[in-house]
């Protein structure tokens, strides 16, 4: 008996609304249909007036959002595809974002992201808008990486009086299986040392956990040990993990899926420079996606985002120094 | 102008004497508030720009009055003083947050027509047009989950400028479509900023568009209390019954800059000597007086009442302590996280 990472965001959500009356979900396909990617399935079924069609209005699904969290209601938006939410990005950085602190009036409403990039996906249908969320005061940004995860800060997302950037990933949903729901609980804002190691760390999130994982066992057989830690929130960032890590080994590699410009691996970087410089041995490197929209083809996909092999290539470079 | 669809005086439950006084005094209150706020823009006073709602209060007015603060949702705008003051809002409110007083509801932290109380049911608005149309809805929508909805009204107010945006066109069909007890008031002064309306849509009249999203559209004469009490009341009523939304396009001119900053020189002297180019204000004074609901007398004392209530809420607000860099809290976050 195993279950999937989407599995755990079902469950997350079927908890929810049986336990909390504030709670219902808001987004395209979901009732019914139980959403694009069966997030929803089954839902609307046991809770006909908790669970919403919307319209192919994302703005006017965040607006509903904001304006139901006023009223002490906790919406779930779930957006068909983390990039549509660029037609709400008005709503979630200028009206959720700025809510509480303009008027002190909190706005607890969570926007589900199924984010990155899977094979086929192209330009439209693969974008990781974490750093773009980040950016903003005001928003609370999360990127689980297990099942467990994916479950329990979905359930503390609602949970929180802030509204949250839930970045679920779409590679994860079914190619992501555990024994149990339950895993290590940590609350959102701590990061977690998924593989400890002493010769170099890399922090990264998300779906990226996976794939710096698989580089550390290639690099293991070399007698490299390396550490990866699990940002789990990107805001608010954990930096006396990723520093008390960077600390026993030394150096670091950031790792993000998303675009290189800026963004979560850069503030990392940044950060470490400004408050842990003497704790580096080299100097500190970051990995991301390259610099073009996310291609179609899946032999283009797959050379876009970081892979187990370019992260072991940026690993063997640091450890070069 | 389209003829009214509604006529005045016939069938609108909350057209009555007291809701066309309440209305006027709202618009006095408005405009003399915003004399006033004029002066100190022009003295250096105010923390900001300025903006106002000369010639629109009429409209604004017969929104705000129509509705029952406590229950009822009113998103104002811009050009929304008369409205505010109407629902309930009160003058210290204005003039804290015009004049930086870190006691007023935005502590100094947003400012001028930003401000707002939306747990009493007033949201306060964003400067992106068109956002608050779907901010209401959502407001209705969770009243009807929590099961409060029923009698409740959800009004906001925009300009001819918001109606191109995506989140107003979003914001209705989703309303339309989920058949909420909402009121929207475009106030269609003929520029947005100075943009004209031959240059924002194609339609004849905006009022068109109701029928494209499936509710009822009104169309008033923004200049005449008595016509917009009607119209609007109406409408409102309309909506509480359980007609669901209701679109009201009131024809008015704007008869200030978009701010104090700006002088609307671009408006035609045409316009400006035209119909709507008339004083909302002057024509209600004589509605009133014409119809028995006041005399002049009262309309004088009215006049030195509100005068002085301005006087105290300026000389209030001045004196009050700014807000303090130092020991603000520069949180962002209602939860506190690691």
């Amino acid at each position: 008996m195993s279950v999937t990472y989407i599995d755990a965001i079902r469950e997350a959500q079927l908890k929810l609304l049986r336990e909390d009356s504030r709670v219902f979900l808001y987004g395209q396909d979901i009732a019914t249909f139980g959403g694009a990617f069966k997030a929803t399935k089954g839902l609307a079924q046991e809770f006909p007036n908790r669970v919403f069609d919307a319209p192919i209005s994302e703005d006017a699904m965040l607006g509903l959002a904001v304006g139901a969290a006023i009223e002490g209601m906790r919406p779930i938006i779930e957006m068909q595809f983390a990039d549509f939410s660029s037609i709400a990005f008005n709503q979630i950085v200028n009206q959720a974002a700025t809510h509480y602190y303009r008027t002190g009036v909190p706005v607890p409403l969570t926007v589900r992201l199924p984010s990155g990039g899977t094979p086929g996906s192209g330009p439209f249908h693969s974008q990781s808008m974490e750093s773009i969320y980040a950016h903003y005061p005001g928003l609370i940004v999360v990127t689980p990486a297990t099942v467990s995860d994916a479950y329990h800060m979905l359930l503390d997302s609602v949970a929180l009086e802030d509204p949250v950037i839930y970045c679920e990933h779409k590679f994860l949903y079914r190619w992501l299986k555990a024994k149990s729901i339950n895993g290590d609980y940590l609350p959102i804002g701590q990061a977690r040392i998924v593989r400890p190691g002493k010769h170099a760390t890399v922090v990264t999130y998300s779906a990226m956990v996976h794939e710096a994982v698989r580089a550390a066992e290639r690099l293991q057989a070399d007698g490299w040990e390396i550490e990866v830690v699990d940002l789990r929130s990107v805001k608010p960032l954990d930096m006396d993990t990723v520093l008390a890590s960077v600390a026993r080994t030394g150096r670091l590699l950031a790792v993000g899926e998303a675009f290189p410009w800026g963004g979560v691996t850069a503030e990392v970087v940044a950060r470490t420079v400004s408050e842990g410089f003497h704790l580096l041995d080299a100097p500190p490197q970051r990995l991301n996606s390259r610099d073009t929209p996310v291609p179609y083809h899946p032999k283009l996909w797959a050379a876009h985002r970081p892979t187990p092999e370019s992260i072991g290539e940026a690993l063997r470079r640091l450890l070069s120094f | 102008m389209p003829e009214l669809d509604v006529q005045p005086f016939t069938d609108g439950a909350v057209l009555n004497r007291e809701y066309i006084r309440a209305a006027f005094r709202s618009m006095l209150r408005a405009r003399l508030l915003e004399n006033k706020l004029s002066s100190l823009y022009k003295a250096g006073k105010i923390v900001g720009g300025v903006y106002l709602g000369r010639g629109q209060e009429a409209v604004s007015a017969c929104v705000g009055a129509a509705l029952v603060q406590g229950k009822d949702v009113f998103a104002p705008l811009i050009r929304d003083q008369a409205g505010r003051d109407a629902f309930g809002e009160p003058m210290i409110d204005c003039t804290r947050t015009y004049l930086g007083s870190v006691m007023g509801p935005m502590k100094g932290r947003d400012g001028n027509i930003h401000r707002g109380r939306p747990s009493m049911g007033m949201p306060a608005m964003i400067s992106h047009l068109g956002a608050q149309v779907p901010l209401v809805a959502g407001m209705l929508f969770a009243k009807r989950l929590k099961g409060e909805l029923a009698g409740v009204v959800g009004a906001t107010c925009i300009g001819d400028g918001a109606t191109s945006t995506g989140a107003f066109h979003e914001g209705v069909n989703l309303a339309a479509m989920e058949k909420l007890p909402m009121v929207v008031v475009v106030a269609n002064n003929g520029f947005a900023y100075s943009t004209p309306n031959d240059r924002q849509f194609a339609c004849r009249d905006l009022v068109e568009r109701a029928r494209g999203y499936g509710i009822a559209g009104h169309a008033v004469d923004g200049t005449d209390l008595l016509a917009c009490a009607s119209v609007i009341g109406n409408a409102v009523q309309r909506a509480r019954e359980g007609h669901g939304p209701q679109m009201v396009v009131a024809q008015l001119l704007r008869l200030s800059g978009h701010g104090e900053h700006d002088d609307g020189s671009y408006v035609p002297d045409t316009m400006k000597a035209g119909h709507y180019g008339r004083d909302c204000i002057e024509v209600a004074m004589r509605q009133l007086v014409e119809h028995g609901f006041a005399t002049v007398d009262e309309l004088f004392a009215w006049q030195e009442e509100t005068a002085e209530e301005v006087q105290r809420s300026v000389a209030q607000a001045q004196q009050e302590p700014t807000p303090d860099p130092y020991s603000d809290d520069w949180r962002a976050y209602s939860t506190r996280l690691s």
